[in-house]
Formats: structure tokens, C-alpha cells, sequence
């Protein structure tokens, strides 16, 4: 095996820069990658392997001749099906979007493209991003890199597996509740949801506009500062894309968290904990306080309250955002002709949604029909306030907030899938940097009977900078070491 | 003086499942309806959890931004070509093929 799959983007940047390793060499290497692990993983729905070995070959050319090339030159990224790439399938893990090539790029896939970075190929999901194991999918689960008999966590579950094993050298994600972290943490990997507003949602399928943002997933803290510096931009498409200036966020890769205040928030060690995910992350505050930071406990009352409010104004979104799959512009059409039109947009939506989606769209509908709308979608717009408030309060006193980013170790393939209630507890320590809009980063801090276990760092509004000091000091100083795996 | 506080129980009624699947035109088959039926019930119920909150002169946050109407500047940019009908499922002509109307 080459070592190039294991290396990180900013070595394989340098590399290609200096001519001492060819792109193509090193796309080609993923996809022989791919042929041997793919089969037991499942991380893609789509490969662009043709496609990318034109680019590759198109940079090596660039390189030769001594042009100018991108942050990115020639780095392979897995890309979550959710995120519109022109030309090139984006299904959404649904069999709505089975056959949709979109005419258009998403912004992040734009920002990509000028950065040359190099597209592998379209990444497993959660059906419209529902869902927190990747089982959702209409194309089957993805299975986790480090125990193939578990989920990978999701929804950006087939992101987080190719980087983890070694079939994309970086990812994008989306999160609305948590999807990037949880399979960030379920695998071993770094990933960051930014800010909300700070990466643009242009061309992102929409699941819950006021919750998500598209991030990195990442093999460690300097390329997930890399990417994200890539894709941070404002973008006049974006309505809810906030005007500030660009900015290189690999400037705040500073080893030094002496005197920071951390704040070790007491709900996210609540009950349905693991007792190895608490001594973990527990762990890993303590090293935090050996490089000279000190830690405190804090309480957030509210978000006792956030799980619930997540769900009902999430599911309230989607039915409103996936009223558009009509099945007559674009998506799955049944082919029967006789039907009148009521009766043809219910069967298109009947076989092209999941059983979660079609859950989601029927509850989010209710919470917002005439008679429920104050007591379920207001009230939780209204919880939503005092969370936030809660995080203002908090960050008065500390620099950043810490807890895990899962209350449990990745769980066995099937366990949770047909209680949709079980399947949403797993969100309850992600979904309160979503309804707050904060950023918040999942890095590895160790593993327990062979399986990851993440922690996550949460900061105020556009403190990507903090998160990133965080993150780079542990790591750094800690490192996790995780091998790839053979499969064979 | 004892107030006897009577909790609404929040439950959802298959007819109202069949009422809102319509609203939200997805068909669903009767096994569906006996599925949904017991779920939606079983988290409807923690939703309920929510009540315990008093949220009397607190303002909603439908938003985390303080953006206010964000506007373009009113320029022709480029659009989308005619390409855009091969993602059409059924067309005729030059236009989208719609089912008739009940």
C-alpha cells in the first residue's frame, strides 16, 4: 500500500507543489484504495474516478509548467450527496434524487474547483440527511472503518468512513443536528460545523435551512483549518451567507492554551452517558489542564429542553423544504399516466421518500398545522432563545464550552433503526451548538475496546479561531494514533 | 384551594395521520399507517417534555443571524441554459408534462 493514502492534504499539497509526487499518482492510489475497501465500507453512492484523473493530470500539467495553483492542488474530496455538483449525480441517498444531475455547482463545490482540489467522488448518507447511523440511505448503510459490524455514525456518515479509511484524503459534510461531528467522532476523524452563515448553503439540499452549515471531515485539525479556509466565504446567493472578511484560518494553529477558560458543561454527561465515552473525554480534559488550561463545570438548565426543540423545529422545516418534491421538474415519477395530480404528487412522494423522511415530513407538518403550531413549533423557537441565551451566559465566563460529541460508542448495524425515538437520543449532544448557531469541532481523544471515542469544543458565534487553538493544542500534544486497516 | 392541573394528553389519531399524510400528499398504505401510527405517538410523547418549560415573555429566535433583508443588487447575471429539461422526468415540447387536474 502506498503511504500517500494515509498522509494528510497539506502534506500531499506540499508534495505536489514541489513536484516530488504526481497528482495523478496519488488520485490513482485512492482509487486502487477504493477497489480494495469499498466493498466492505460502503462510503460512496457515486465514484467520479475518470473525472478525477483528467483534473489530476490537468494540475500535474499546471505544476510542470509552473502556474499558479490552489490550497488544495490535487487533493482528492469525498463530497456528501447532499451537495449539488454540476454534472455529476447528487442523489441525497434518495430514490427522489436517484437520477438528478444538477446544472449547477454548489458554492463550496466552486470554491473547490479554484482551489484545485479534486473530487473522488459523491459520499453515503442518511436519506436527506435524516438520520444519525447512515442506515437510512436508499443505497444501503456505510459501515465504520474500525468495526464493520457498526454504523459509522451519520448523517455524513460515508464522508467521515472514506476519510477515515483512507478513500478521500479530505470531506465535505453537513450538519444540522450533529451530522458532521457524530460520524467525526464514530470514526476517528476531525470535524468542524461552522458558525451559522459562515459557509455558504448555496446549492446545499436544504433538510433544515435555519440549522445547517456545510463543514470539513477531516484526517486532523490543520486540514480541517485548511478546508475551512477554502470554503469560508461570504456569497450574495446565500441569503443567511454573513459579509465578513476572508480568512486563513491555519494562522490559528497555535499550540498554547495556557490560562484559557474551558467550561465542562454538565448536561452533555447526562443520563444515557456511557461511562467509557465520560472516562474519555474526562480524560482528555485533564490533559487539557497539564498544557495549562483550567476547567470548570458549568450548567446549561435549558438545554435539558434542546433535544425535543431540535426535532420539532427540524421536522417543521423539512416538511416546509421538501414540499418542492413534486416529482414533475425533477425527481422520482411514477409511470403511470392516468392519475390525476393530487394523486400522482402523493405516489411520487410515496415511493421516492424513506420511511424517516415521510416520519419527518408527516410530524414537522403537524407541529406547525392550525391548533399545535404555539404549543410545539413556537414554543420550541421560544426554548430555542433561552438556549441561547444559556450560551451567551456561559461564554461571559469561559473561553470555550467541552463535552462529548456522542453519548455513546458507535452502535451495532441495525440496533437502532426501527425505533426512530432511540435513534434520535443520540443527537442530544450535538443538537445545541445547531440551535444556538455556534461553531463546535469533534476531534478523537482515544478509543475504548477498540472503538472511537470524540469529544467536542464549542465557542461563541465566528470563534472558529478558539476551537481551532483548542483542537491543534490537543492533538498535537496528545496525538490519537489510528492506523489504517487492511481488510484483508 | 386545590387546582387540579389536567394534562392535555398529546397523542395523534390514525384519521389524523391520514388527514396530515394528505395535507403533505404522501399515500401511505395501511401497514404504514399501523407504523407511523405507534411512532409518531411514542415521540410526540417525549416532545411533551417541552411543557414543562415556561416560556411566557420569551421571545421566539426563528433566526440565529441579525441579518434583515438581505438584497441583490437588481444586474442580469447568467442563468441556467435550456439543458435544465434533461432533469425534467416528462416533458412535451418545451414544457413540463404535468398530470390533469381532479
Amino acid at each position: 500500500m502506498p503511504s500517500y493514502i494515509e498522509l494528510p492534504a497539506y502534506e500531499i499539497v506540499k508534495r505536489i507543489k514541489d513536484q516530488e509526487l504526481m497528482a495523478e499518482d496519488y488520485i490513482a492510489s485512492l482509487y486502487e484504495r477504493i477497489k480494495k475497501v469499498e466493498k466492505d465500507i460502503h462510503a460512496y453512492i457515486t465514484l467520479t474516478e475518470d473525472l478525477a484523473l483528467k483534473k489530476a493530470r490537468e494540475i500535474d500539467k499546471k505544476v510542470k509548467q509552473r502556474e499558479k495553483t490552489g490550497r488544495l492542488c490535487g487533493v482528492g474530496i469525498a463530497i456528501k450527496d447532499n451537495i449539488c455538483t454540476r454534472g455529476i449525480r447528487t442523489t441525497c441517498a434518495s430514490h427522489m434524487l436517484e437520477d438528478f444531475v444538477p446544472p449547477y455547482d454548489a458554492t463550496v463545490i466552486s470554491r473547490i474547483k479554484d482551489e484545485d482540489g479534486v473530487i473522488m467522488g459523491k459520499a453515503n448518507m442518511d436519506e436527506f440527511a435524516m438520520g444519525s447511523s447512515t442506515e437510512f440511505s436508499y443505497f444501503g448503510p456505510t459501515h465504520n472503518p474500525w468495526d464493520l459490524g457498526r454504523v459509522p455514525g451519520g448523517s455524513s456518515g460515508g464522508s467521515a468512513a472514506a476519510v477515515a479509511s483512507g478513500m478521500a484524503t479530505l470531506a465535505l459534510g453537513s450538519d444540522t443536528g450533529g451530522s458532521i461531528r457524530c460520524p467525526a467522532s464514530f470514526c476517528s476523524v476531525v470535524g468542524l460545523k461552522p458558525t451559522y452563515g459562515l459557509v455558504s448553503r448555496f446549492g446545499l439540499i436544504a433538510y433544515a435551512n435555519s440549522l445547517e452549515q456545510i463543514g470539513p471531515i477531516t484526517k486532523d485539525v490543520r486540514d480541517c483549518a485548511l478546508l475551512l479556509s477554502c470554503i469560508a466565504s461570504h456569497d450574495p446567493l446565500d441569503n443567511t451567507s454573513v459579509d465578513r472578511p476572508q480568512e486563513d484560518y491555519t494562522k490559528y494553529l497555535i499550540d498554547d492554551v495556557d490560562g484559557m477558560k474551558l467550561g465542562v458543561v454538565k448536561e452533555f454527561f447526562g443520563e444515557g452517558t456511557q461511562d467509557s465515552v465520560e472516562k474519555g473525554v474526562l480524560e482528555a480534559i485533564t490533559k487539557l489542564e497539564e498544557l495549562g488550561s483550567d476547567h470548570q463545570e458549568i450548567s446549561l438548565k435549558s438545554l435539558q429542553y434542546a433535544l425535543p426543540s431540535y426535532y420539532i423545529i427540524a421536522m417543521s422545516e423539512a416538511s416546509s423544504n421538501l414540499a418542492r418534491y413534486d416529482g414533475l421538474r425533477y425527481g422520482y415519477r411514477i409511470p403511470n399516466k392516468s392519475y390525476d395530480w393530487s394523486t400522482v404528487y402523493s405516489k411520487n412522494r410515496r415511493f421516492g421518500f424513506g420511511f424517516e423522511v415521510k416520519r419527518r415530513i408527516i410530524l414537522g407538518t403537524f407541529a406547525l398545522s392550525t391548533g399545535y403550531y404555539d404549543e410545539y413549533y413556537l414554543k420550541a423557537q421560544k426554548i430555542r432563545t433561552l438556549i441561547k441565551r444559556d450560551f451567551d451566559m456561559a461564554f461571559k465566563k469561559f473561553d470555550v464550552l467541552i463535552g462529548p460529541t456522542m453519548p455513546i460508542l458507535p452502535f451495532k448495524i441495525g440496533e437502532k433503526v426501527q425505533d426512530p425515538l432511540k435513534m434520535y437520543m443520540c443527537d442530544v449532544d450535538s443538537v445545541p451548538a445547531n440551535l444556538a448557531g455556534i461553531p463546535s469541532i469533534s476531534i478523537p481523544c482515544g478509543f475504548s475496546k477498540g472503538l472511537p471515542i470524540g469529544f467536542q469544543i464549542m465557542a461563541p458565534p465566528f470563534r472558529e479561531d478558539l476551537l481551532l487553538r483548542v483542537a491543534f493544542s490537543f492533538q498535537k500534544n496528545f496525538p490519537v494514533s489510528a492506523k489504517l486497516r487492511s481488510y484483508e | 384551594m386545590v387546582t387540579i392541573l389536567v394534562e392535555r394528553k398529546k397523542t395523534i389519531s390514525k384519521e389524523q395521520i391520514e388527514s396530515i399524510a394528505w395535507l403533505a400528499r404522501i399515500e401511505i398504505s395501511k401497514k404504514e399507517l399501523e407504523l407511523f401510527s405507534k411512532q409518531l405517538n411514542d415521540i410526540l410523547a417525549y416532545f411533551s417534555k417541552i411543557d414543562e418549560v415556561n416560556t411566557k415573555s420569551i421571545p421566539p429566535s426563528y433566526h440565529v443571524l441579525d441579518l434583515v433583508n438581505v438584497l441583490r443588487k437588481d444586474e442580469v447575471k447568467p442563468s441556467l441554459s435550456k439543458d435544465i429539461f434533461q432533469i425534467v422526468p416528462q416533458t412535451k415540447g418545451k414544457f413540463v408534462k404535468a398530470p390533469r387536474m381532479a
